[in-house]
Parts: C-alpha cells; sequence; structure tokens
C-alpha cells in the first residue's frame, strides 16, 4: 500500500508527483497497422499487377546519376507485404509486453507502405521520383507558412481559423500589388501586409469584443473567398494587366542544387522558399529561446499569470496575431508569384484548413507543424504525379488522398496533442 | 523604517462592484517587520482589497501610500516595481513553464536571463532551506512546492511588502507550519507581511497585529491574545457556536461496503489506488486529505461518474459500480458535489426548477409528460422554508443566491428524496459561518436518521468536528481509518502519506462504538 512506500514524504524534499501506474495497453497502433497490412496484401498481391514500375531516381546535373531503380511489382508486392506483416507482428508484440518501440515503426511502415503502393500504382510505367520530391517542396511551402501563422496565433492564445483567408487574402493582394508596381518584392511585402489586415481583424474581434474567435475565423474565410472572388470578376477579368505579375525568379545554389535526389527539390527555389527554411527555425528558436517567445507562450497558457506579473495581455496577443497574419501572408505571395503566377478563384482551395491540420498535428510546434505540413503536400504531390503516369486508380479518388491521410493522421494523434491552456479564451480584465 | 511611517497604508479604500460594494472605506496600515493578519468571513471583501493593492483592480476612492508617497497603480507591473508581492490563493504559475520560467517571466531584462534567473531560485533557496530544481516542471510538482515557486517568484522582485491571500488552504498541517516558519523568517528579515484567512488557529499563532473585516468595512482590531471564539464573534457580529454539536452514533445495519476500489484516469494512473472502507446507517466516515489526493474521483466513482474503476461498491447488496448515474440516484444515493456552480445546480434556472432537477421522470413532479408545476412549486416553497433559504421568490434564479443559500438548494434537493447514502463533498466550501452551522446541521440530522454519510472535507477542523471515523487519503491510496479524536498531529502526518508509530485504528464496529 502506499502508506508502508512513503516514510518521509512530506518536509523540504523535492519529490514529483507520481502516482502509481496500471498497465494500460492501447491496442489501436497495430490495429491500424494490421489493417494497412491487409489492405496492401489486396493490393498488391491479390489484385497484384505484373510488369516493373521504374523508380527514376536521377535528374539532369546531378554530381553522379543514381541508375533508375526497377522494381517487378508481383515480387516488391509480396515482399513489401511480409515487411509490414512483421512490423504489425513487432507492434503487437511491443504492446503486449508494454514495452515502448518509439517513432521509427510509423515512418518505416509508411515508407515501406508509400513505396509498395507506388510500384504497384507504377507497374509498366515510369515514376519520376525526384519530381516528385519536388512537388511535395512546392506544395507544401504555403502550407507551412501557414502552418507557422497558425502556431504564433494560437500559442499566443487566439484560435485561428483564419488562416484560409489570410493566404487569399495575400495571394491576391500580391499578385494585383506586383502587376501594378511590376515589382514582386513589392507584391510580397503587400500580401503579408493583407493578411495582417484579416488578422487584425480576427485579433480586434477576438480580443477586443470577446467573439468567439472559430466564428470570427470562418466569417473571414468566408469574407475574402466573396471579396476575392468579387474582385476578380470585376476587376482583373477586364484588366488582365493587373492580373500577370512577373514570376520570382528561381535562384539555384551553386553546388547544393546538384545534390542527388534533394538538391532540385530544395535548393533550385525562389527567395520566398529560403525564406522558409530561415523563418522554420527562427520561430522555433524564437518561441522556446527568446523573451518574445516566453511571453508569448504565457499569455497563450495562462494570461492571469502573465498580467499579474505586469505583460499587457491583450496588447500582446493582438500584435502577435498580426506577426502571424505577416507570416501567412508570405505563404499566399507563394500562389501568385511563384508557384502559379496569376490569381484564380478561391485559388487556395481549403488548404488553409488542411494548414491547421497541421497545427494540431504538430502539436503547435514549429518543426513538428512543418514535418506535418511536408506530409500532407506529399499526399498531393502523389496524387498529382500518379495522375500523370496514368494511374490505375481513378483520378477523382486519388484526389482524396491527401485529405484522407490529414484525417487519419489528426484522427490517430489527437489525444496525444495538447492545445495551448487559454487558447480560444478571451482575456477579460475586470 | 520609523514607526511614524508604515511601510505600506491604505487609506479609505473603496471599491465597488455595480450595486455591490466590496471594499468601503478601509484603512490599513502595515509597518515593517510586522506580520499583519487580515481576517474575515469569505465574501468580507479581503481579496477584492488586495487585488487593489496589487494593480489588478482600480480603487474608486481612498490611496495607496507606500514609505510615504502615494501610490498610483495603473497594473500589478507598477505595483511590483514600487516593491509589493504576492503569494496568490490560486497560484499564478505557468503550468507548462519549469520553475525558472515562471521566476523569468515578466522580468527578463532584470533577471539577465534563463541562467540569472536559475540563479536566483538557487540563491532564494538556499536562504530558506528549500530544495527547489530550477529545471523542474510546475505541473509536476506537489502544491506545497508550487507555493514556495510562488514565494521565490515575489521575492525575486526584492517585494518589501509580500501579501500572502489563504496560502494554507492547500496544505497539510505540516506544510502549514512550515509556511509559517518561512514567514516568520521573512518578517525577521524586515519585510512587511499581510496574511490574509479565515482560519482562526492559524491567525493566533502567527499575527502580530490582526484587522478583521465584515461586509466591506474594517469593524476593528483584535489582540493576538484574543480567544478563537472572541475572534469568531469579531468575523461574524454575533456569538459563534465553533464546535458542533452531536450524540454518540447509533449505528443502524443498512450499510455501505466499498472494496478494492481502483479508479484509473485518461493516462492510466491509478488516482483511486484498491480503497475498501465500510459505512454503517448512522455514523458519519469523514474522508480527510489534502485535495487532489482521490477524494473527488473516489465519490465520483460511487455515483457512477468514473467508467474506468473497478472493485465493488456494495450498498445494502445491491452492487452499484457499473451502474448508471441514473440508477444509482434510484438507489437512493444523496450527492452534494464538489463545485455546487458547476456540477450541482443550473445557474440560469430557478430554486424551483434546481429543487427537481434529478426527478424530472414521473412522480411527483411529472405527469404525462408534463411538469407538475403546482406540485413543484409546493415541494419548492416548503423547502424554501424548511432550509432558510433567503430568496425573493421560488422563481428567483439560483445563480444570483449567496454561495450559502445555493448550498441550502443542493442540500434541500439532496435530502429532500428518501436516502440509503449521503454523499457530500467539499460541502462548506466558500461558505459563511452561518450557512457552515446549517449545512453541519443537517449533515448529523442525516447521519442521526440512520443513513450512512460519507462527507469529503481538506478543512481539517470540519473533519474533527463532524466524523465518526476519519478515513486519510493520499495519492490515491487510504492511509489510514482512525478514530475521530485522533490529534491532529497525527492526521497531518498522515494526510502527508506517513503511518505514525502505534496508530489507533478505527475498524467499522469497534470505532463507531467507541
Amino acid at each position: 500500500m502506499t502508506a508502508q512506500q512513503t516514510t518521509s514524504a512530506h518536509g523540504t524534499t523535492v519529490e514529483t508527483v507520481e502516482l502509481e501506474r496500471a498497465v494500460v495497453k492501447h491496442w489501436k497502433a497495430p490495429i491500424s497497422y494490421a489493417v494497412l497490412t491487409l489492405v496492401a496484401l489486396v493490393l498488391l498481391v491479390v489484385l497484384g499487377r505484373d510488369g516493373s514500375a521504374t523508380l527514376r531516381l536521377a535528374s539532369g546535373g546531378d554530381f553522379f546519376a543514381i541508375p533508375d531503380a526497377v522494381l517487378p511489382a508481383r515480387a516488391t508486392g509480396v515482399v513489401v507485404v511480409v515487411l509490414l506483416a512483421a512490423l504489425t507482428a513487432l507492434s503487437f508484440w511491443a504492446v503486449a509486453t508494454v514495452r515502448r518501440l518509439g517513432a521509427w515503426l510509423p515512418i518505416v511502415f509508411g515508407v515501406l507502405f508509400v513505396v509498395g503502393f507506388l510500384t504497384w500504382a507504377g507497374a509498366g510505367s515510369m515514376i519520376p521520383i525526384a519530381g516528385l520530391l519536388f512537388a511535395t517542396v512546392g506544395l507544401s511551402v504555403p502550407l507551412i507558412f501557414g502552418a507557422m501563422g497558425g502556431v504564433l496565433s494560437e500559442r499566443a492564445g487566439v484560435v485561428n481559423i483564419a488562416i484560409e483567408a489570410q493566404l487569399l487574402g495575400g495571394a491576391f493582394t500580391g499578385a494585383v500589388v506586383a502587376s501594378a508596381t511590376g515589382s514582386t518584392i513589392v507584391g510580397v511585402v503587400a500580401a503579408m501586409l493583407a493578411s495582417v489586415l484579416v488578422s487584425m481583424v480576427l485579433a480586434v474581434f477576438a480580443i477586443r469584443y470577446f467573439v468567439e474567435q472559430v466564428i470570427v475565423g470562418v466569417v473571414l474565410n468566408v469574407l475574402v473567398a466573396g471579396l476575392t472572388n468579387f474582385l476578380y470578376s470585376s476587376l482583373l477579368t477586364d484588366n488582365p494587366a493587373l492580373n500577370s505579375p512577373a514570376r520570382l525568379p528561381k535562384l539555384p545554389i551553386p553546388v547544393l542544387e546538384s545534390i542527388p535526389l534533394l538538391g532540385p527539390a530544395l535548393f533550385k527555389q525562389s527567395i520566398i522558399v529560403y525564406a522558409m527554411y530561415i523563418i522554420v527555425p527562427l520561430i522555433a528558436w524564437g518561441l522556446f529561446k527568446t523573451t518574445w517567445g516566453l511571453r508569448l507562450r504565457a499569455i497563450g497558457e495562462h494570461p492571469l499569470a502573465a498580467d499579474t506579473v505586469g505583460i499587457k495581455v491583450n496588447r500582446l496577443r493582438f500584435w502577435n496575431v498580426a506577426l502571424a497574419g505577416a507570416v501567412a501572408g508570405l505563404g499566399g505571395a507563394y500562389f501568385t508569384l511563384d508557384s502559379n503566377g496569376s490569381f484564380t478563384r478561391e485559388m487556395t482551395a481549403g488548404l488553409g484548413y488542411i494548414a491547421l491540420a497541421a497545427v494540431i498535428f504538430g502539436q503547435w510546434h514549429p518543426v513538428k507543424a512543418t514535418a506535418a505540413a511536408l506530409l500532407f503536400g506529399f499526399a498531393s504531390a502523389l496524387q498529382q504525379t500518379l495522375g500523370a503516369i496514368g494511374s490505375p486508380v481513378p483520378s477523382e479518388f486519388m484526389l482524396m488522398l491527401p485529405y484522407v491521410i490529414t484525417l487519419l493522421a489528426v484522427a490517430g494523434f489527437i489525444g496525444q496533442s495538447r492545445a495551448p491552456a487559454a487558447s480560444g479564451k478571451p482575456y477579460v480584465k475586470q | 523604517m520609523t514607526l511614524e511611517h508604515p511601510t505600506l497604508a491604505l487609506r479609505g479604500i473603496t471599491k465597488r462592484f455595480g450595486a455591490l460594494t466590496a471594499n468601503d472605506h478601509i484603512d490599513l496600515e502595515v509597518r515593517a517587520g510586522e506580520i499583519h493578519c487580515l481576517l474575515g468571513e469569505n465574501g468580507a471583501g479581503k481579496s477584492t482589497l488586495m487585488n487593489v493593492l496589487y494593480g489588478l483592480y482600480q480603487a474608486d476612492e481612498g490611496e495607496i501610500v507606500l514609505d510615504g508617497e502615494v501610490q498610483r497603480f495603473a497594473g500589478p507591473g507598477d505595483a511590483m516595481r514600487a516593491g509589493i508581492g504576492m503569494v496568490h490563493q490560486h497560484f499564478m504559475l505557468i503550468p507548462v513553464f519549469t520553475v525558472a520560467e515562471n521566476v523569468l517571466l515578466g522580468h527578463e531584462r532584470a533577471l539577465g536571463g534563463l541562467g540569472g534567473a536559475r540563479e536566483k531560485v538557487r540563491e532564494i533557496s538556499q536562504r530558506f532551506g528549500f530544495h527547489i530544481d530550477p529545471d523542474a516542471r510546475i505541473e509536476d510538482l506537489p502544491v506545497g512546492v508550487q507555493q514556495r515557486v510562488e514565494i521565490i517568484k515575489a521575492l525575486s522582485q526584492d517585494a518589501k511588502v509580500l501579501v500572502f491571500d489563504e496560502p494554507t488552504a492547500v496544505l497539510t498541517p505540516q506544510e502549514t507550519d512550515e509556511l509559517m516558519a518561512i514567514m516568520q523568517q521573512l518578517r525577521d528579515e524586515g519585510t512587511a507581511i499581510v496574511f490574509i484567512t479565515h482560519k482562526l488557529r492559524e491567525v493566533r499563532a502567527i499575527a502580530d497585529r490582526i484587522t478583521v473585516i465584515r461586509l466591506g468595512k474594517v469593524v476593528g482590531e483584535a489582540s493576538p491574545d484574543s480567544s478563537s471564539t472572541e475572534l469568531a464573534s469579531m468575523m461574524v457580529g454575533r456569538p459563534v457556536e465553533l464546535t458542533v454539536q452531536k450524540q454518540p452514533p447509533v449505528l443502524t445495519d443498512n450499510r455501505l461496503q466499498v472494496s478494492n476500489l481502483t479508479v484509473l484516469d485518461a493516462i492510466g494512473q491509478k488516482v483511486v489506488n484498491d480503497v475498501s472502507f465500510t459505512v454503517q446507517g448512522g455514523e458519519v466516515l469523514c474522508i480527510a486529505g489534502v485535495q487532489g489526493n482521490g477524494q473527488t474521483e473516489l465519490t465520483e466513482a460511487i455515483l457512477g461518474l468514473q467508467h474506468r474503476a473497478t472493485g465493488s461498491i456494495d450498498l445494502n447488496g445491491n452492487e452499484l459500480l457499473g451502474d448508471s448515474v441514473r440508477e444509482v440516484l434510484d438507489a437512493g444515493v444523496g450527492f452534494v458535489p464538489e463545485d455546487r456552480k458547476v456540477d450541482g445546480l443550473v445557474g440560469e434556472y430557478s430554486i424551483a426548477e434546481n429543487l427537481m432537477l434529478d426527478r424530472y421522470r414521473g412522480e411527483p413532479f411529472v405527469r404525462g409528460g408534463t411538469i407538475d408545476r403546482a406540485a413543484r412549486d409546493d415541494f419548492a416553497r416548503e423547502k424554501l422554508s424548511a432550509f432558510d433559504i433567503r430568496a425573493q421568490s421560488i422563481e428567483t434564479p439560483v445563480g444570483t443566491l449567496s454561495g450559502g443559500n445555493q448550498q441550502k438548494v443542493v442540500l434541500a434537493r439532496e435530502l429532500g428524496r428518501p436516502l440509503a447514502l449521503f454523499v457530500a463533498s467539499q460541502p462548506t466550501r466558500g461558505l459563511d459561518v452561518g450557512s457552515i452551522e446549517f449545512v453541519h446541521s443537517q449533515i448529523i440530522a442525516t447521519r442521526d436518521a440512520g443513513i450512512p454519510v460519507i462527507v469529503v472535507s481538506t478543512e481539517l477542523d470540519e473533519v474533527v468536528g463532524l466524523a465518526d471515523r476519519i478515513a486519510v487519503m493520499y495519492r490515491g491510496g487510504i492511509v489510514g481509518i482512525v478514530p475521530a479524536d485522533t490529534s491532529r498531529d497525527t492526521l497531518g502526518l498522515m494526510m502527508a502519506g506517513e503511518r505514525p508509530a502505534g496508530l489507533r485504528t478505527a475498524d467499522p464496529v469497534k470505532g463507531a462504538a467507541a
């Protein structure tokens, strides 16, 4: 009993509060693995396809060309299913004997599953892996900027459903201003300002008028979509000159761009993407190592405690939500000034919500949220690539893929992530 | 500091919230090197006054004078800079931050970053003999240690005046003694201390001066030599009976038998750990312990609110574990929840509606799917007078009543139907002395009607006053079940998980007969 174990508990010794634990076995993970292994078995072996998939790993300009990997579809499928089954068994064993396996298992499982799926879908054709990675980075950029905006805002205690509006507003403004001024950099700055404006509306309603933050966010999304649609049809369609910005040039970084497989995807990009490489670590460092970050997290966790040490909670919240908008605005600029080259109706297509999912999946941590955004970006790139090579799966079905992955990821991991305690709760002073 | 210039003087402080005057021209002087107790009932206006002093509220009238200079505090930052520190009743600590981060917050430059904050924590810890790891996370620390972090936070700002707002509410008696030693050390070093409390024992032990406030006004100063009875009557404004009046228990044969009850929380921790006890009809079993040691979960498990519970809860041969809350209520369990505003009442509903909240099915209040308003209102009117609920009418929304009257509504409902077991969790928390007397008399009356009664309380005075036997909980387990006349020191040790040598235990029959 507890009484006999604890002899001298009170007093000045510091001890952390730990209760006895019962062994609770969570079978969710192994069961999920088993289901996925079964899916792989049916798809890759039972419905297996003949022929070989050629995975092209090289691209022009590498230091050295990695030879293409030619994988016979059916044999690869069998090997993959056997390995998946082994991992599933390992997972069951780990849960049964209450061991922790670490994060490598889901990653290895996922990579194997994807390889198996790729060889099956690409049987008889060639899959450009380097191109797939390039597309992954490209599709992830707005998600990552959006997610950073979400992390900053929610860590400061304001739920940011309006990422979609921030991206869309930034994309539109960036296109128009860059076209009108002829300067892409001015366009990028304008995109950030437009996004800050959206953020400030959110901040004013959430912080000053205590309006339910989810509702303000949703309303803003609809409002900005409607506004840009209206301006697009009334202004841009008649004046195409206002919707033809110069695109940000690709600035390949010498040497690095020649790294096989990853070089072109990472180091043959525009200034916005390079800015992202700096901003993400900067936010991570700032949040956890600086005074700004300490105060930002404090007002998102326990605003009253922050107030009692003299921090102006609502003012700080306001400016950090504005900052979140500026970061998300870069993602908006990327749509029109880098990837697309002009504005089209509702071109963000719900990516703001996916960025929000990345925030949650990434446990409100900038680096983890970036990893989550990359996963979602990869799912979209996969869908595009398979559509291009003519996969046996209908392309309409493939379109669901990124969202199914998002749903599974968020549902599977949501219990483990804890939101900032005061996120969504206005701070009202007497 | 000369005596002509008290360190801190509050002059004519008045604070109104709408029609309510929480502080009415309050004067208070605190000198360096003294502990000044501010004694008053819950709701007397003590915390409001201190929040004015700390800059959280702005006074409507009056001034704050520190070392002879009139101060204007626009916010807590100003108060802190002027040298006023506060140990809050609800700790102002960020649970996911470390000790050093909490000390650093708001004073990043002055402390010289995280390294400086760590150093400061170590330095102050050493001065007072605390052993606190600057890198421990707050949420992993016991409340007693968290409070020390609050003290370190205030001291790291070189506070000249330190306010302790009801600091002992979450502590074991031993921790309370240690806190008082810390306060005395601070006083001897020249800090002016304001000690806010409603506990007479503590006031008499430590105060150099005592100011009593009642209903927002200063009623006078009392000498530290005053007796508890004198202090209590000053605080309440009339003579007060401090001990609970009761006869020896008359046991009946209906009873509750809890065996090997274990409750898990969401992450598999045993918040209630293999608990067994028996309560017989006609006795009060008090469950003592510092808040958060499994008492809440234990009472919730009895009511059927905890789903991850194993073991057995047997009420007169009827197994309750696994039953729905509805079935448990139908088995005759009356329950006063810990937080009446959240779990006990619907604030927007009227008194009459709240009184029939758990009897929405069938007779006597519902006929043919509609509410029989006449029956309901008759019942409500009867309870209003029987329980002395002070309200304009039975239609008054419960949320507008005082805490004492709200608790009377809960009691009237829970005791208003035939009971086989009565469970009251923190039944007098936050109530005024008059209401406490009433609640206690109702609990004793229930016991004398032959019903088994469980009372959970963190207030040792209440436990000792009500109990026929006392079960002490610590970290989910029962340390021991002891007779009601066990010494406070022994109970205090048990609340910290120790079992003193030669402990007398009280098994169901013997203990109750004694």
